[in-house]
């Protein structure tokens, strides 16, 4: 990729992304006082997606970018982590007491 | 007789500068390959004494030699010095280092000063933890396992803990410089799938140096926490996990295995259609097999703790998909073989040390599936039929072909050829005495006898003492190349570019190549292997 | 700078025409890229690294859910939001930084970097600050830690979250094991927060480090819209840190804000 070519981003996207960003950080701590259930923390994590994926898209020009080693770097991590995370899971989400260890007083001895 | 310049009268690498400050602050690819071979080879030799100690007192049944803790020391010394600081740089860092520039046909790695401070961060990590060995060493055994690494063990955990750590940032940065280079480096035509099989190997290797090492990192990071703070992360009387510390430690440490053995089997690749004399049958399959083993060696990592207290459904899954990662390494076998077959074959020392490696991998693949069925694992798991099969891999494998590699390389490396009889003889040695020291541990280990002990029941000892037999006459098959290859230095036969007839574009280079490897970058038009084309090498006489 | 008496004219020329570019490389083009690449792939291991600790975060939520909601209700939210919106801000004068050199402004360049520089720095003494409150409140493992009495008493006030029941409160053996139950779940909190925090304080102390080099090298003038590589992947890194509190902070400081649970 020649750097003749080379995007350049117009500052006031740059500024509306910004601001974007502020206003979802603002959202998110907002949201967290609003009783959703199970939801709080799926719309957390989903603000906070959305955020990173702005992030990297604009402010880390992977939109503008030809290059298709990029986005098979970021996703081939995060598909990795993921890994880790789920294959983690199948071990613990199985495990007979389940996934919440009950917070029982009987099963903890005193330290 | 095609006559080539005596190589010390042309500049080549070696020659380039003089004087130390030319090799410590060197950015050429070739000499920090060099000075990684010492730095490795001084720690293989480390690590060896640790075994010897661990075979020495093993000749007997009872605690005689060294005490408990100090046999624990040995052991564990011996696994992370061999793991850690050998196998896991020796090809990459040394025989990729040097050669995978010259195979994309490049003048140097893409990053060639952070390749340099890979060598720095492995000497600061070796210092520090030979600095560890000698004020007190570690005993947790190589796998750290807390609690007993983060509360009771009362050895220098912390100071090994950082020094690994710190060692797999030489790993990330080797691995970060080889995918760049082989993605943006490559010569005019030179497709992927003209690539040296070597070449995918490594990149498949480097794949897993950069996505599996940071979890390593970290997961020492908190062991370092967790025993200088005493946090109770790992302990379960606190509400912690010891099994969570297995998981992640053993996401790294399952691909780390495939990290040691993919550049050796990148090494094989090489070797077998050079003494073949034909190329390699279905490139394709071997080429994807790296990747797929790669890939698959990731996700099978908790067949290391099938009896460690995770369920049993996720114990099938992982037990599964260790099945499945022996696929892609029969692939590669078969067509190795595949590759002889109606060659004409000729047994130079690299392809005895090739043969070696294909039948004592085969062995130490099999039976890690006995390892990875659950019913047998229960039975076998912890004895000394793991390390045997670990070793079968490890040292019948990936040292096997690192030794091969070393040999088929070593008249561009260092200009001289090597004496082949003495070659062909310790080639034989290490493979006679290797198997005498590890296959009587695949029938000790079915017998019952649990590693990591250092008294066994008497009933054990005629298999310890064989094994011990077969460590020393390993030992001398080791010397035997230091010996012969320093002594070829000096003495031996001056090698010619491509003493081989070998295909690749290191072999077009003199014999040491110049320091910037090409004066015109090549323009590649030929796949990897066109041995149809080469001419036949001369017979490499047996008299030197 | 190519040296070597074997490279061909056309070559050498395209080598001192453009010092910058690096004697292994045939083109600038070839080594922006390959600095992109290998920063990118850099940046990949950094997501496995923090990774590894997302995992034991995961796994300890869900084992001890309530507590660690009672314990991320120790965290100022305030405090916390205003530090992640001057992260962002330092995202914004980073990137806006790397378009001055694309469009040749050295002034501007350099100004925005000193910019980020502020933020940065504002982030990690915010951080300290926040640190210094969770000391005073025996808050940090290995310090005094005590969650139940004191000054950081995290029971008083969740006792509905905590499963402290008037049967419980009541009996005064079940109510010392319910405690010291608090006492190391809260503490597998604390733990993880200080790691992840603690890593990403490191991330953007070395973030500083690099950028205080790049705001001496555009000072000097060194960046041109031909040639800011350093500038750009430099911005990358920080981006980077940037993303990855963006992750930390709902999963720290937002596990359950709802009043009155």
């Amino acid at each position: 990729m020649s750097e003749h070519s080379e995007h350049i981003v117009p500052a006031r996207l740059y500024v509306l992304i910004w601001a974007i960003l502020i206003v979802c950080t603002v959202l998110t701590a907002w949201v967290a006082t609003v009783d959703l259930g199970k939801f709080n923390t799926v719309v957390a994590l989903g603000i906070a997606t959305f955020k990173a994926s702005v992030v990297v898209l604009i402010f880390m020009h992977v939109k503008y970018t030809s290059e298709k080693m990029t986005k098979a770097i970021l996703m081939a991590s995060v598909f990795w982590l993921l890994l880790l995370l789920v294959l983690s899971l199948t071990d613990y989400s199985s495990r007979p007491q389940g996934l919440l260890i009950p917070s029982s007083s009987d099963l903890v001895r005193l330290v | 007789m095609a006559t080539a310049a005596v190589s010390t009268e042309r500049k080549n690498y070696l020659n380039a500068e003089y004087g130390i400050r030319s090799w410590l602050f060197t950015t050429d690819h070739k000499r920090i390959a060099i000075l990684y071979l010492f730095s490795i080879t001084l720690f293989f030799f480390i690590g060896g004494f640790a075994a010897l100690l661990i075979r020495l007192e093993l000749l007997t049944p009872g605690g005689d030699l060294l005490t408990a803790d100090a046999y624990n020391k040995a052991f564990t010394t011996h696994g992370q010095i061999m793991v850690f600081f050998f196998l896991i740089p020796s090809i990459p860092a040394v025989l990729g280092n040097f050669l995978i520039p010259m195979m994309v046909g490049a003048k140097d790695l893409a990053f060639p000063r952070i390749n340099l401070i890979s060598w720095y961060i492995y000497i600061a990590a070796g210092i520090l933890y030979i600095h560890c060995l000698v004020t007190g060493g570690v005993d947790t055994g190589w796998t750290f396992y807390p609690t007993f690494s983060t509360q009771f063990s009362n050895t220098k955990v912390i100071e090994a803990g950082l020094a690994i750590f710190i060692s797999g940032f030489s790993s990330i940065l080797t691995g970060l410089n080889f995918v760049v280079t082989i993605h943006r480096m490559r010569a005019p035509g030179l497709t992927w799938s003209r690539l040296p099989l070597f070449v995918w190997s490594h990149y498949a290797t480097s794949i897993i140096m950069l996505l599996g090492t940071p979890v390593i990192a970290i997961t020492l990071v908190l062991v370092v926490l967790e025993r200088a703070l005493n946090l109770g992360i790992f302990d379960p009387t606190r509400g912690g996990d010891p099994v969570l510390f297995q998981h992640l430690f053993w996401f790294y440490s399952h691909p780390a295995v495939y990290i040691m053995i993919l550049p050796s089997m990148a090494v094989i690749s090489e070797i077998v259609p050079c003494f073949s004399r034909k190329r390699v049958f279905g490139y394709d399959f071997v080429a994807m097999s790296s990747i797929a083993i790669a890939a698959i060696g990731f996700v099978v990592w908790a067949h290391h703790m099938f009896v460690a207290g995770i369920s049993l459904y996720s114990a099938m899954v992982f037990s599964f998909l260790s099945f499945l990662v022996a696929v892609p390494s029969a692939v590669k076998v078969f067509n190795w073989t595949a590759t002889m077959y109606k060659g004409s074959v000729s047994f130079n020392t690299p392809m005895m040390y090739a043969f070696g490696f294909i039948g004592l991998f085969t062995i130490g693949g099999l039976t890690g599936l006995f390892l990875a069925t659950l019913g047998t694992d229960v039975h076998l798991h912890d004895t000394y039929f793991v390390i045997a099969h670990f070793h079968y891999v490890m040292v019948g494998g990936a040292i096997m072909g690192y030794l091969g590699g070393i040999h088929f390389w070593w008249p561009k490396i260092s200009g001289r050829m090597y004496p082949e009889a003495w070659g062909r003889l310790a080639a034989l040695i290490v493979f006679i005495g290797f198997n005498l020291t590890f296959f009587p541990q695949f029938i000790l280990g079915y017998l019952g006898m649990p590693r990591r002990y250092w008294q066994y029941p008497p009933e054990y000892q005629v298999l310890n003492v064989l094994s011990t037999a077969g460590a020393t006459i390993l030992a001398v098959g080791y010397l035997l190349p230091l010996v012969y290859l320093l002594w070829s230095l000096r003495y031996g036969a001056p090698a010619e570019d491509n003493p081989w007839k070998a295909t690749g574009l290191e072999w077009t280079t003199s014999s040491p190549p110049p320091t910037f490897n090409f004066d015109e970058i090549p323009v590649v038009t030929e796949e990897a292997y066109a041995y149809e084309k080469m001419p036949l090498p001369e017979e490499v006489t047996l008299e030197r | 700078m190519s040296d070597s008496p074997a490279m061909t004219d056309t070559v050498d020329v395209v080598h001192h025409d453009r010092p910058e570019l690096r004697h292994h490389f045939a083109a600038v083009d070839q080594q922006r890229n390959a600095a992109s690449l290998g920063m990118w792939w850099f940046l990949g291991t950094e997501i496995m690294f923090f990774g590894g600790m997302f995992c034991a975060y995961l796994i300890y939520r869900r084992w001890y859910f309530p507590e660690f909601a009672a314990a991320s209700r120790t965290l100022d939210l305030k405090v916390g939001t205003f530090n992640t919106v001057v992260l962002i801000c330092s995202s914004l004068t980073v990137a806006m930084s790397v378009r001055a050199a694309q469009l040749g402004k050295r002034k501007q360049q350099v100004w925005l970097l000193f910019w980020t520089l502020v933020f940065g720095l504002s982030f990690l003494g915010i951080k300290t600050y926040e640190w210094g409150n969770k000391y005073k409140e025996h808050h940090i493992p290995t310090f005094d830690y005590n969650v139940i009495s004191g000054e950081g008493n995290i029971v008083k006030g969740n006792e509905a979250l905590l499963g402290i029941t008037d049967e419980i409160k009541n009996n005064p053996v079940k109510l010392r094991q319910r405690e010291a139950e608090i006492q190391q779940h809260t503490k597998l909190f604390y733990s993880l927060y200080f790691a992840l925090t603690g890593m990403h304080a490191i991330h953007m102390i070395v973030g500083v480090g690099i950028f205080l080099v790049i705001s001496w090298m555009a000072h000097k003038g060194r960046f041109t819209p031909e040639y800011h590589t350093p500038l750009e992947i430099a911005g990358l890194y920080w981006h980077f840190v940037d993303i990855v509190w963006i992750y930390l902070f709902p999963l720290l400081y937002l596990i359950d804000r709802r009043p009155g649970a």
